[in-house]
């Protein structure tokens, strides 16, 4: 603390942010504020709207891990990255968790040194095109333009898928979505490429959306979820077990709406683990009690935050799919609470 | 003659290091000595202590590995199993490309601005002043994006093109004008001496090699016979000539064909393709460079006193020998040294691509390779290289040119 | 005699002619035409030219502006109130203002702050930028930073307070001790002003950023224009002092000064700001201490500063160049040691004849501050590429985004620039 007191004065500003090296979760805790990196804007998945509120499903993750540890949910400060600064940001201690639909891949976890907690949401790279160009399939894509996000997975996935089929396409990279839509629209590129859901909430946002068609193809795996940094596996628990928590709760039926009478006791002692009414859970994590109540209150469980956000009800409309629990064919299979 | 006597020997005192002007300096050199390497020490244990709490190490060995992504615009062979290095490589060449493009472009518009900015001609000279204002006071980052705006939502797409009855079409049938770039007829030889194009072109190119020392000669020649006898041969003729007759003959014997693009697939296919980006960020770089260019122009040929004008009409010279053999060749004593830092400029601007998808150095190495294998600090280290070096040698160049035209004072 | 005139001459005048208007081809409007816009073919032609450029200009664009809708919420409902016709739908900026201005996180009820920030910031430069004005103004731009700093920030007064405090600590140690000898009062003066910030830091009670008088804003929450100006007026002001410094060591005959200066001033000018942005984005956290985190302003500020000081010191450079080297012998002749002549001969001389220099960099730095966008701060520019142009209602609105900003920029920086030819013709006449 002495040493941020010295450095806040002579950088006369205070602007540098003494953190103590204890583990992010006291440093959260000593701050009151979680940062959250976040994109610069998808919407459906982490969008600032007129007023500068963020939202969406990325974003509902941040707030559940922020009510979770500091008991607000509106106690975060969204950091906005690009493709490239979003790592950096991560590595350097600027931001304390990365939910920024970033794919999970063994060289992201092992050489980059980040810890995934867990996915979010399972998806995969698919193509949009226009319905007027009339291609029903990905292989039929011979000499298009592509536009693609750079610094993404999806780049190397769309080089590999064309060179297994061999055919030739001719890229063009994009920073931004918002860029990508406009070069889209305005016809500069045959075909958008990025995960399917990101194809999803970028044809929700477009003026005549039926113009636009998104190809069977899907032609990589896209698991997308939270990211801590390597090595501090105290923090790196609290934001699995929180997006654990946001899963289970849909498994066993617990949602916003009755969340109130489910954390009174219920005979499944499943749920009375987790919203602390039995054991000690939370204390283990180094939180209270309430901390998977609180979580689940910020944006309601994990099926909630989908429809609320992403699902078929909203102008992204995406089916649960692969994101549906395991019970009902999908992927979602949160470890138990015990 | 006065004795010099020695001033009596003093001993030395702690205090000289400040107030003895011979130490003085040492003191002050040491002291900055110990400053920096305190700097460089604290910076650089902060910087082994982060890598080893992130576990991350400095090496270079990425740049070996295949690179796994596509280039759009490549000026040497290159696809997604070649290495990140030849990644960094077709940036930088794409980096030159642009850049030496934009230079040439930028003084054209420099140098027209420039000398129309000074016509009595009111309506011109104020329609110039109001083009240099305008791009010299709005960032060229806005500038890039509005025209590559302009070349992607008012250009139409290669769709505009198809059917019977098509909403644009191609100009002159042989120039198409998309919003993925500008498609031009390619020259190539039916039956050139080589089988390979790029040969071909180096004959044409020593070709006019030849040409260009022939017409040299000529006009050595000319100012030779003009010396000697007050009467300067018309040479105009002949040099055309030489210019004109091998390269005609060349073409001919060739073969000369044009390859015009058509619309085949998705895009136009043949001919030369000028991808957009390259076309925002060349023609952005040098309408806003122009701009500066051209007050540079302005303030060169303002800057040669009337007198000279005068001087050289009494001695009875032709307006456009004035302007050839005494104006001009003051001005651009004044004009080059400005002129080339605005080239260097460009250059650095040039990496401003990255905010149209153009994949120039700071697009390849600084952007894809950087995001995809997270070498941070080596990428942007090997980035600031690159433009130090051209810097380096842009300005070396300027000292040179400096040297060959400075006044020879006596 | 009167008779034998009046036969034999048919008319005499009476009196003399009134001189008659010069034929309508050499007097007024059409002299000044044919003058200015027809005085030769190619000229005719060249204003003809002209015309029709500006014709087409005018003819695209009038209609568009006109018709500009200025009340809608949405592009679609934009496009429905203009009807197919054509016309600018300029309601993305009265609805968007303050994002524009301000970025989308500064507290909407402490927008007067910045406001204020701004105003206060003519009156602290009208001094600086024009030598009429009494010279007591300058004490008000030197407390003007600290009061910037805590408006737009907020939080504890005692930082900037304290930040204040050091500064006026190290004056007064300079004033006493830099008559005896320069090298004790600067040396001095940097002491005094640490220790006053050790003291005052630790002094500083930790609750008092909580219920302090302006709320706290952290500089992540910086956006707009605002950030822009914000960027390049805090990056302006810190690369002076620093500009001249290397300037000065650059002329210095010490060899190691003097080349420590030269590597950076080249090398600082030999890379794009665009590498350097993406060292403080990606690279520079890695050179602070592991336990602290220093945030992305500050950051971009340290390295901008970085890049206009070596302009800066080149600009001063060639006002040190340009002066007599009589003004040099004469102040060493009276016997006045380096720091003396400096203060008192040598820079307030190149000071005066690098200003037009140094307004020219500051214009260009303040475009570039643009660059930021790149390393996704939201700046005016990051503004419009970013959250208004991925938004679902202005999805598609770019002339009307992107002609703003120009324009924006055009007037701050053609204020500027005439303001740098002002004072260029005034400075003409005292040296020369």
């Amino acid at each position: 603390m002495k040493k941020s007191v010295i450095l806040g004065a002579l950088t006369v500003a205070g602007l540098a942010a003494g953190a103590a090296a204890a583990g992010t979760l006291d440093d959260v805790k000593a701050r009151g504020k979680l940062n959250c990196g976040v994109t610069t804007g998808l919407v459906g998945f982490a969008a600032p709207d007129a007023n500068g509120n963020w939202d969406g499903f990325d974003v509902g993750v941040c707030r559940a891990v922020a009510a979770a540890v500091l008991g607000d949910p509106n106690a975060v400060e969204f950091v906005p990255t690009t493709g490239k600064t979003r790592f950096t940001a991560l590595a350097s201690g600027e931001i304390d968790m990365l939910a920024r639909n970033t794919t999970w891949t063994f060289s992201r976890d092992v050489d980059l040194k980040f810890e995934f907690v867990g996915v979010n949401y399972y998806d995969g790279q698919g193509f949009m095109i226009p319905k007027e160009l009339g291609v029903s399939s990905a292989k039929e894509l011979d000499g298009a333009t592509v536009c693609i996000q750079t610094g993404t997975t999806t780049e190397l996935n769309l080089a590999d898928f064309f060179r297994a089929n061999n055919i030739s396409y001719e890229p063009v990279p994009i920073e931004t979505n918002a860029e990508a839509q406009q070069q889209f629209l305005a016809g500069a590129c045959d075909v958008y490429t990025t995960d399917a859901s990101g194809l999803a909430a970028t044809r929700a946002t477009f003026e005549n959306p039926g113009d636009y068609a998104v190809l069977p193809e899907i032609i990589s795996k896209e698991p997308l979820g939270p990211l801590v940094r390597h090595g501090d596996n105290e923090w790196g628990d609290v934001v699995r077990w929180t997006l654990n928590a946001l899963i289970a709760s849909e498994e066993l039926g617990v949602t916003s709406a009755n969340l109130e009478e489910m954390a009174k006791g219920t005979s499944n002692p499943e749920i009375n683990r987790m919203m602390g009414t039995e054991g000690s859970l939370g204390e283990m994590l180094g939180l209270d009690a309430d901390w998977a109540k609180r979580a689940i209150a910020a944006g309601g469980n994990y099926g909630e935050l989908f429809a609320k956000n992403i699902g078929e009800e909203t102008p992204v409309g995406l089916a649960r799919g692969l994101n549906a629990q395991w019970k009902n064919g999908g992927l979602l299979y949160s470890p138990p609470f015990r | 003659m006065t004795i010099l006597t020695d001033p009596p020997k003093e001993s030395f005192r702690l205090s000289m290091l400040i107030y003895d002007t011979r130490y003085r300096s040492l003191t002050f050199q040491a002291i900055t000595a110990a400053v920096l390497a305190l700097c460089i020490w604290y910076l650089g244990n902060n910087l082994i202590q982060n890598l080893r709490a992130a576990g991350l190490n400095i090496a270079f060995d990425f740049l070996g590995d295949p690179s796994g992504y596509d280039i759009n615009q490549r000026l040497v062979e290159y696809d997604s199993q070649s290495t990140h290095a030849r990644a960094a490589l077709v940036g930088l060449l794409n980096t030159v490309l642009v850049a030496f493009l934009a230079c040439v472009t930028a003084t054209v518009f420099g140098v027209i601005a420039g000398v129309l900015r000074l016509s009595n001609n009111w309506l011109v000279s104020k329609l110039m002043a109001a083009y240099v204002e305008i791009f010299r006071n709005i960032p060229v980052l806005i500038w890039i994006i509005i025209i590559f705006t302009i070349m992607t939502a008012v250009l139409p797409g290669p769709r505009a093109f198809r059917g019977d009855d098509p909403a644009s079409s191609m100009l002159f049938g042989s120039f198409a004008f998309t919003n993925r770039g500008i498609y031009t007829p390619m020259p190539w030889f039916e039956s050139g001496f080589f089988a390979s194009a790029s040969l071909n072109w180096l004959v044409v190119l020593a070709g006019l090699v030849v040409s260009w020392i022939v017409s040299r000669r000529i006009t050595a020649w000319a100012t030779a016979k003009q010396e000697a006898t007050g009467v300067r041969p018309k040479t105009m003729l002949p040099v055309l000539a030489v210019w004109l007759v091998p390269f005609l003959v060349l073409m001919l014997v060739m073969g000369l064909t044009w390859e015009i693009p058509a619309l085949k697939g998705f895009n136009f296919q043949g001919g030369i393709k000028i991808g957009g980006p390259l076309i925002a960020l060349w023609f952005a770089l040098s309408i806003y460079t122009g701009a500066f260019i051209a007050e540079n122009v302005r303030a060169g040929i303002q800057a040669i006193s009337k007198g000279q004008t005068e001087a050289a009409a009494a001695l009875g010279l032709r307006p456009r020998r004035v302007m050839n053999l005494v104006v001009l060749p003051q001005a651009l004593r004044v004009i080059i040294p400005p002129l080339i830092s605005q080239y260097l400029n460009i250059t650095k601007n040039s990496s401003l691509a990255i905010a149209v998808g153009y994949a120039d150095i700071t697009a390849t190495l600084g952007g894809i390779t950087l995001n995809q294998t997270g070498r941070a600090i080596e990428s942007v280290l090997l980035l600031m290289l690159f433009y130090l070096t051209a810097s380096l040698l842009i300005s070396f160049g300027m000292n040179l040119y400096n040297a060959s035209v400075k006044l020879k004072e006596r | 005699m009167s008779d034998q005139t009046s036969t034999s001459v048919a008319f005499v005048a009476k009196d003399t002619i009134p001189p008659s208007p010069p034929p309508g081809r050499e007097t007024g409007i059409v002299k000044w035409l044919r003058e200015n816009l027809f005085s030769n073919i190619p000229n005719s032609i060249l204003t003809i030219v002209s015309l029709y450029v500006i014709f087409i200009v005018l003819k695209n664009t009038m209609p568009w502006i006109v018709n500009g809708v200025w009340t809608t919420s949405s592009l679609s409902q934009c496009r429905e109130v203009l009807n197919g016709e054509t016309g600018a739908c300029f309601s993305v900026l009265t609805e968007r203002w303050n994002q524009l201005l301000y970025g989308f996180k500064y507290p909407v009820d402490q927008y007067w702050r910045p406001n204020l920030a701004l105003l206060l910031m003519i009156v602290a430069a009208a001094p600086v930028l024009f030598f009429d004005l009494p010279r007591k103004l300058l004490l008000f731009t030197a407390v003007y930073p600290f009061l910037a700093y805590w408006l737009i920030w907020g939080g504890s007064v005692y930082v900037p307070l304290i930040a204040l405090l050091g500064f006026v600590a190290a004056t007064v140690v300079f004033q006493t001790f830099g008559k005896g000898s320069f090298a004790i009062g600067f040396f001095g003066a940097i002491v005094a002003a640490f220790v006053v910030w050790m003291v005052g830091g630790a002094l500083i009670p930790e609750t008092a950023s909580e219920n302090a008088l302006l709320s706290p804003v952290p500089s992540r929450d910086l956006g707009g224009f605002m950030l822009n100006l914000m960027l390049g007026a805090t990056c302006v002001s810190l690369s002076l002092p620093i500009g001249i410094v290397l300037a000065l060591g650059r002329q210095s005959d010490m060899p190691l000064i003097k080349w420590v200066c030269v590597i950076f001033i080249e090398f600082v000018r030999g890379v794009p700001l665009i590498t350097l942005l993406f060292v403080a984005s990606v690279m520079l956290s890695y050179f602070f201490p592991p336990e602290s985190s220093v945030d992305l302003f500050l950051r971009v500020v340290i390295m901008i500063t970085m890049f206009a000081s070596a302009y800066i010191a080149e600009v001063i450079r060639g006002g040190l160049a340009a002066l007599p080297k009589g003004q040099y012998e004469a102040a060493d002749s009276i016997g006045l040691a380096y720091p003396q002549a400096m203060r008192l001969i040598i820079l307030p001389q190149a000071l005066k004849i690098s200003i037009p220099g140094i307004v020219n960099v500051a214009v260009g730095l303040f475009k570039d501050t643009t660059l930021v966008s790149v390393i996704s701060m939201f700046d005016l520019v990051g503004m419009i590429r970013g959250p208004i142009l991925a938004s679902t209602e202005w999805n598609g609105v770019y002339w009307e985004l992107l002609g703003f900003a120009a324009l924006l920029f055009f007037i701050v920086c053609y204020g500027i620039s005439q303001y740098s030819q002002w004072l260029e013709r005034r400075l003409a006449t005292d040296h020369r």
